[in-house]
């Protein structure tokens, strides 16, 4: 009978347009559109159609979030945290990172930090090989994610990669924070490896004066 | 007789009765020191693949491809032919066949009279390897146009950007202080390059798609037709709305019925497999993920199940159950998008795919806690995973999984299956029997639609589905709506594991040891597979104990798929090709490769 389809999907359609209002009045009017609420309204909970009204209002991105990589520097000393070790360029899967190990002009010996560093954002694919590979966590993946340009992006270099630690902080706390754990408990293993050492070089020293003592006085 | 356990030990790729069998038989059948399984005299293939067929139970040859042999130290230069033919109950023979590398002498006999699965795979060997098949009754180019210059994959073939052997290219570092483009390798400054003396102008658009033509015109003519009516050739596609991307059809239709169909792909073509032998191990994941684009996590899995089989290396139980969690919803996705765009191509437009778009942006969601991304998640590494779960995921997996899942599918499947406009469309339509199904390496939901129970979690279990507790979903009419419903049977089956592994899953390591980004896997060979959402997809993996692959082949669950779209759609009324072809679910990023 096909009168009663067309009821019954236009049914169907009257249902979806009542849910979506069911949870304005849950939530009471005007919270609908309060950033606290939007992943309420469009998570696993949520009900009816909901739309995320997006340069006006933005869904929170997760921690892991990735785009495109950048360098981290130091804030106090403004250096890179990056040692030019060149693993980056070789993990990429693309290879669009292009890396210039700096070099002592007086004596030619290689340093530990770029010269130059190059990213062809328009190759890159977000994969995050670079940041997971990173010895010295030095690469990471932005969130940032509006980089539409009307120009092709090309080439990019250090000036425009790198941002302070702080925002690494910012977008990546668990990550950060799992980098301060490393970094204390390698500096505790320093300072044992030290005070084992001293303490060694006591023991030794100890030892060498005891051996110097001429063994009749003792016996 | 090989009856120490030393010699068992050695047989690899097949085995040891069939290895027996086959060597009583054929006594020229040898054990090759170099690959798995046997190699067998190329004169002598057919023969010995219909004996393993007929009297050794291998009813179902679900890969073949090739390797070209070039400078290899210690290997005379060759083409090696490669068989996979599977039992249904798991367990796979491997044959190999050496022909010579040079155009013209290398030829061996097709196998496409005994199986039809090797229609499309024998013209991908031909189209990238320039072998040709002697008895192959359509031998085209499938991925490149007629004229195109060399066959790709062929070891001495370099593509337009060439810049090294293999990855990672030496400008990078240490002094790649002056980063060029690739297009400024190129000599035209574009992707292109032309073969000496050929001119875009002068190039004769007829000639390239003549022996199309020829094909079409000659195909299932029926001489004994009472009406002598004419028959008229059209293209569906490639830029058909309902193609699922660039996929081109052509149809010899009389009046408003189709006498043959040829598929025609190759536009999305990007040489995926030459990427792959110039990438290292560990760079090749993140480009499986752009395969099948909407099952990007268990393409991921795909590949690192056969790397671990090279590689040898045991999964910690807990990404075992991550890696679980992750396939099974996927395959809800891919289940949920099927059904959705099949009412798509039914001509509800948007209705039904967009029931099933929201429930794919929630599982998306998870994924993106998970991995970083919503579609190319790069998410797996060989030995475990790349991150362990964030807090609060599981709850949020549970809660979708549990309940609003279940809701939604149910709602949708009530929409759709009991719509009478669906039913009328798709019951009886582009029936497949399930005898043509398996000679013509159908895998996946439209296989288990035809009424055959074969699902490789089941019949060669890997990961945890030897404990898991499930159903091989089967419906047996083999039509289009029987594809439909299949689709929605496999979702209830999937959240009934969601369910046992996302409450059992254990604390404990993820990762086995983690993988250097210059991994060296031991020489070898192997073929390792799973069921994806859409079928059977499986890797094919020569290594020489180097950091990169020497071959990487990806056994494309759509492309083989797509052979028998014609014997579906013989006979059936143009507007039901979109039907046959929606039901089949396809991606043309696994197609094209």
């Amino acid at each position: 009978m096909y009168g009663f389809g067309v009821l019954k999907t236009l049914g169907i359609a009257f249902y979806h347009f009542v849910l979506t209002y069911v949870d304005d009045v849950k939530m009471g009017f005007g919270k609908r559109y309060t950033p606290e609420h939007l992943p309420e309204r469009q998570g696993v909970e949520g009900r009816g159609i909901y739309t995320v009204r997006y340069p006006k209002e933005r869904l929170p991105l997760p921690e892991r979030s990735r785009n495109h990589p950048f360098l981290v520097y130091i804030e106090e000393t403004g250096k890179l945290k990056c040692t030019a070790c060149g693993i980056c360029a070789q993990a990429c899967p693309v290879q669009c990172i292009w890396i210039e190990r700096a070099k002592d002009p007086e004596t030619g010996k290689p340093l530990s930090y770029p010269a130059a560093f190059h990213i062809d954002q328009g190759l890159c694919i977000g994969c995050g090989m670079c940041a997971e590979f990173c010895p010295f966590d030095s690469i990471k993946m932005d969130i940032e994610y509006e980089n539409a340009s009307y120009t092709r992006p090309g080439f990019v270099g250090i000036e425009e990669l790198k941002k302070p630690e702080s925002y690494h902080a910012k977008i990546h706390p668990t990550d950060y924070a799992r980098e301060m754990e490393e970094k204390r408990l390698k500096e505790e293993r320093k300072r044992k490896a030290a005070a084992a050492k001293a303490a060694k070089a006591k023991a030794a020293a100890a030892k060498k004066e005891a051996a110097k003592r001429p063994p009749d006085k003792t016996s | 007789m090989a009856e120490t356990p030393q010699e068992a030990v050695q047989l690899k790729g097949i085995p040891q009765e069939t290895f027996q069998a086959l060597q009583e038989r054929f006594p020229e059948a040898v054990q090759p020191a170099r690959y798995e399984g046997a190699l067998v005299p190329a004169e002598k293939i057919v023969e010995v693949v219909r004996f393993l067929r007929d009297e050794l139970g291998y009813i179902f040859l679900s890969n073949l491809t090739a390797t070209d042999y070039l400078d290899v130290k210690g290997v005379e230069p060759h083409i090696d032919v490669v068989y996979h033919l599977f039992r249904m109950q798991g367990g796979y023979a491997a044959l190999h066949v050496e022909i010579p590398r040079e155009i013209g002498k290398a030829h061996l006999p097709s196998v496409t009279s005994l199986f039809p699965s090797a229609m499309l795979q024998e013209r991908e060997v031909y189209d990238m390897f320039g072998v040709k098949f002697d008895g192959h009754p359509d031998l085209r180019r499938l991925l490149m146009w007629e004229g195109f210059d060399g066959y790709p994959l062929r070891k001495d073939w370099k593509e337009v950007y060439y810049e090294g052997e293999t990855k990672p290219y030496r400008s990078r570092y240490p002094k790649g202080g002056h980063p060029i483009y690739a297009e400024e390798l190129s000599p035209l400054k574009d992707n292109i390059r032309y073969p000496e003396g050929w001119s875009p102008q002068a190039w004769d658009y007829d000639e390239a798609d003549r022996l199309l033509y020829e094909r079409m015109l000659s195909a299932h003519r029926d001489p004994d037709k009472p009406l002598k009516t004419d028959e008229m050739i059209i293209n569906f596609g490639p830029h058909h709305p309902s193609t699922h991307g660039v996929f081109r059809m052509a149809v010899r239709l009389d009046g408003e019925t189709v006498r043959h169909l040829e598929p025609v792909f190759g536009y999305l073509h990007r040489n995926h497999e030459k990427i792959g032998e110039r990438n290292t191990w560990i760079q090749n994941i993140p480009f499986t993920d752009r395969l099948d684009y909407i099952n990007g996590m268990t393409n991921n899995w795909a590949y690192i199940v056969a790397l671990e089989k090279l590689l040898g290396w045991e999964v910690p139980e807990r990404a075992e159950y991550i890696r679980v969690i992750v396939g099974e919803f996927s395959r809800i996705v891919n289940h949920m998008l099927a059904a959705g765009f099949f009412s798509n191509e039914l001509g509800l437009y948007f209705t039904g795919s967009l029931y099933a778009l929201e429930e794919r942006e929630h599982i998306l969601d998870l994924f993106e806690a998970l991995s970083g991304a919503r579609m190319m998640f790069n998410y797996m590494r060989p030995g475990g995973v790349r991150y362990d779960l964030p807090e609060g995921w599981l709850e949020k997996a549970k809660a979708l999984a549990y309940e609003r899942i279940p809701r939604k599918v149910e709602q949708m499947a009530h929409f759709l299956l009991d719509n009478d406009v669906v039913k009328a469309r798709t019951m009886g339509v582009g029936v497949l029997p399930p005898d043509v199904a398996i000679a013509s390496g159908i895998t996946g939901p439209v296989l288990r639609a035809s009424g055959v129970a074969y699902d490789i979690r089941r019949a060669e279990p890997y990961s945890l589905y030897d404990q898991l507790d499930f159903d091989v979903a089967v419906r047996t009419h083999g039509d289009a709506y029987d594809r439909l419903a299949i689709r929605f049977d496999e979702i209830w089956q999937s959240l009934r594991i969601l369910r046992q592994v996302l409450e059992n899953i254990p604390e404990g390591p993820i990762v086995a040891k983690k993988p250097s980004h210059r991994l060296k896997v031991p020489a070898g060979e192997t073929y390792g597979r799973i069921e994806a959402p859409k079928g059977e997809l499986g890797f094919y993996l020569v290594s020489l104990g180097k950091f990169n692959p020497y071959r990487y082949h990806i056994r494309s669950t759509s492309l083989l798929n797509l052979t028998a779209l014609s014997d579906m759609t013989r006979g059936l009324k143009v507007a039901d090709i979109v039907t046959v072809l929606g039901s089949i679910d396809l991606t043309m990023g696994e197609v094209d490769r």
